[in-house]
């Protein structure tokens, strides 16, 4: 049991928990029982607040341990993390601010909302509000593998049901404060997350290659631990090339179709607040960039991945973590590991905000109470979030936390198919809503379907061991495109593209046969709307 | 996404700013940054080279918003802005 940094973690952890509380009264708008103000902080938040909201929503616990133990395990191939998030936010530049308008004219909540009001198809919602759901559930159960291996690094490894004890501790304390003050907590909290983040991090990377011989020693002693294991390397190479351009442009495409990406840029204040942030966000990438690379200085540490106790096997989310335990003082490895549970609250908290306002007003207002006035939205909406925290810690206590890494994978892929539907609908209604479905169901099916036939050697699992595709398995109808080629490429991708071609085929037989694509209710000119536009629906009035 | 053609019918309004938007785009040629050198700070050239094209991303979209902030944009008329603060977006 390491004391020092226990006591520092658990007084870093103490100090957030009582901003979480206090964040209830932080800007308070007149109620707290309107979705605008529980789930969205009033709509009001100004560049700085929505800088540390969305990086503190993006830059997540799980990437923190993840990312780094990829390149600690692949090398090159687990960088594509940068490139990937510098090309992120000039892609959605322009459709979010669209976003930000229709859906501040129209006082929606959540993508699903837009999607409703775009196609007046309640059903193509539920499909949207579903997938979102789905996705972002197991990356909550994520935050919770990040937030316990800084635990169990510390050693409170603890097997059987009481090991996780702590977890479910910290849990129940963030679902209380997320309850009372709703987005305005993780908001709040984002501060310290990210000061806390950028500090240990730029001290990771100053101090750690200077104690273990310089960046060109760790790079040398990583090359030959490559080399020895005849798998992964410092650069890329022929077959991984193509894997770490569909990744990187897949996961960037993917990013702001979460719902908790959009639940932090629907809460700012106005176009330019979300433009100021796409320019000054790659900080975080800067930030991420870097810290993939201590991967490769735990190679050359010599630092081994912790024995799960719970699961008995070792554990390579526990590299950061150990790094952090074996090289930096009890004092500072402290500090990094309260950086890191904190960085696991910030994001639970807005993901689980984002699940429950998809499942108010796309599920509950649509399905089983459609007279729900504002204040019962706010309340359901509240209780949803205890509902779903609760699902995230079960998920962990009682099943085997790979099921969750293969749920995020899935819910990736997922995610992205439905690209068409909610970001191609912002710029034209020329795919037909029905089309849509029929896409969403087979990209769904299709990148399914390529996961589950993925082997994963390294822990001898048959199904779901990555979301990378050799060409030569992929198949179309039992045709194989192209045989023998051992490129791999992103699943996602391939999927996404599939989607495409559905959808438009079916677009065309249906415009063909000219069948009703819905009414729009949304004008030309809301995508425009700007901050002061007195046609801006009033926020958080019943 | 981001680069459809203006079109009065979906109510877009255009400014060929937004175009520096693909610019960052330029960091998915990987074999541009695929080698171990030169070596920066013992860096390998893969590495630090797409590190520092984050502040490449940052320029591109940084004009694009100091050029588009006061929307609405006039799409009818030229663009008739100094190329001097295009250096980014030549390199395209």
């Amino acid at each position: 049991m390491q004391w020092t940094e226990f006591i520092i973690f658990l007084i870093l952890f103490l100090a957030v928990t009582v901003l979480g509380f206090v964040a209830a009264r932080w800007k308070a708008g007149n109620t707290l029982d309107h979705l605008d103000e529980w789930g969205l902080g009033g709509r009001k938040f100004g560049s700085w607040v929505t800088w540390f909201l969305i990086g503190g929503d993006l830059y997540t616990a799980y990437t923190f341990v993840a990312v780094p133990a990829l390149v600690f395990g692949v090398g090159a191939t687990g960088f594509y993390a940068l490139p990937y998030t510098v090309i992120a936010y000039p892609l959605v530049f322009l459709p979010l601010l669209r976003m930000w308008s229709v859906s501040r004219v129209h006082g929606y909540v959540t993508p699903a909302d837009y999607v409703r009001g775009r196609y007046g198809s309640p059903l193509l919602a539920l499909l949207v509000a579903i997938t979102g759901i789905v996705a972002t559930m197991p990356y909550i159960a994520l935050q919770l593998v990040g937030l316990e291996s800084v635990l169990r690094t510390m050693g409170i490894n603890g097997s059987g049901i009481l090991g996780h004890l702590p977890l479910f501790i910290a849990f129940l304390v963030l679902a209380l404060y997320t309850y009372q003050s709703g987005l305005r907590a993780p908001a709040l909290i984002a501060f310290v997350k990210d000061i806390l983040i950028y500090l240990v991090i730029i001290v990771a990377i100053v101090y750690l290659p200077s104690k273990l011989g310089g960046w060109g020693h760790i790079f040398t002693l990583a090359d030959a631990k490559f080399t020895k294991a005849g798998s992964g390397g410092i650069l890329l190479n022929g077959n991984n090339s193509l894997q770490y351009i569909t990744l990187a442009f897949g996961s960037a495409l993917a990013l702001f179709l979460y719902p908790h990406s959009v639940t932090g840029v629907l809460a700012s204040r106005g176009r330019n607040v979300i433009k100021r942030n796409m320019v000054a966000l790659p900080a975080y990438s800067m930030l991420l960039g870097l810290l993939a690379m201590l991967g490769f200085v735990a190679i050359a540490a010599g630092t081994p991945a912790l024995v799960n106790q719970a699961t008995g096997r070792a554990d390579t989310n526990t590299i950061i973590p150990n790094l952090f335990d074996t090289q930096f003082p009890p004092w500072f490895a402290g500090i990094a590991f309260a950086a890191i549970g904190i960085g696991a609250l910030v994001p639970a908290a807005i993901m689980s905000i984002a699940a429950a306002n998809l499942w108010t007003r796309n599920i509950y207002k649509e399905y089983f109470k459609k007279s729900a006035t504002p204040a019962q939205e706010a309340k359901q909406a509240k209780l949803a979030s205890l509902v779903v925290k609760l699902g995230a810690v079960l998920f962990i206590v009682l099943l085997d936390p790979q099921y969750s890494i293969d749920l995020q994978l899935i819910g990736g892929i997922i995610i992205l198919q439905t690209l068409p539907t909610v970001a191609i609908s912002l710029y034209t209604r020329w795919f037909h809503r029905w089309a849509l479905i029929a896409g969403w169901v087979a990209g769904l099916a299709w990148g399914f379907f390529m996961l589950w036939a993925i082997p994963n050697p390294a822990t001898n699992h048959a199904h779901f061991g990555g979301s990378n595709l050799p060409l030569k398995s992929l198949s179309i109808f039992g045709w194989h495109p192209f045989p023998g080629s051992p490129v791999q490429i992103y699943v996602g991708f391939i999927a996404l593209i599939g989607n495409f071609v559905v959808a438009a085929i079916v677009t065309w037989i249906l415009r063909a046969r000219k069948v009703s694509n819905g009414v729009d209710s949304t004008q030309v000119e809301d995508y425009h709307a700007e901050e002061g536009d007195p046609r801006l629906k009033e926020v958080g009035v019943h | 996404m981001s680069d459809s053609p203006p079109r009065a019918s979906s109510g877009l309004r255009w400014s060929n700013w937004n175009l520096l938007l693909l610019v960052p785009l330029v960091i998915l040629i990987t074999p541009l940054w695929n080698f171990r050198g030169p070596a920066f700070l013992g860096m390998p050239f893969f590495y630090w080279s797409q590190l520092a094209f984050v502040i490449v991303g940052v320029i591109s979209v940084g004009i694009v918003y100091v050029k588009t902030k006061n929307e609405p944009v006039n799409r009818d008329l030229p663009d008739l802005l100094s190329v001097d603060d295009l250096d980014e977006g030549e390199s395209k």
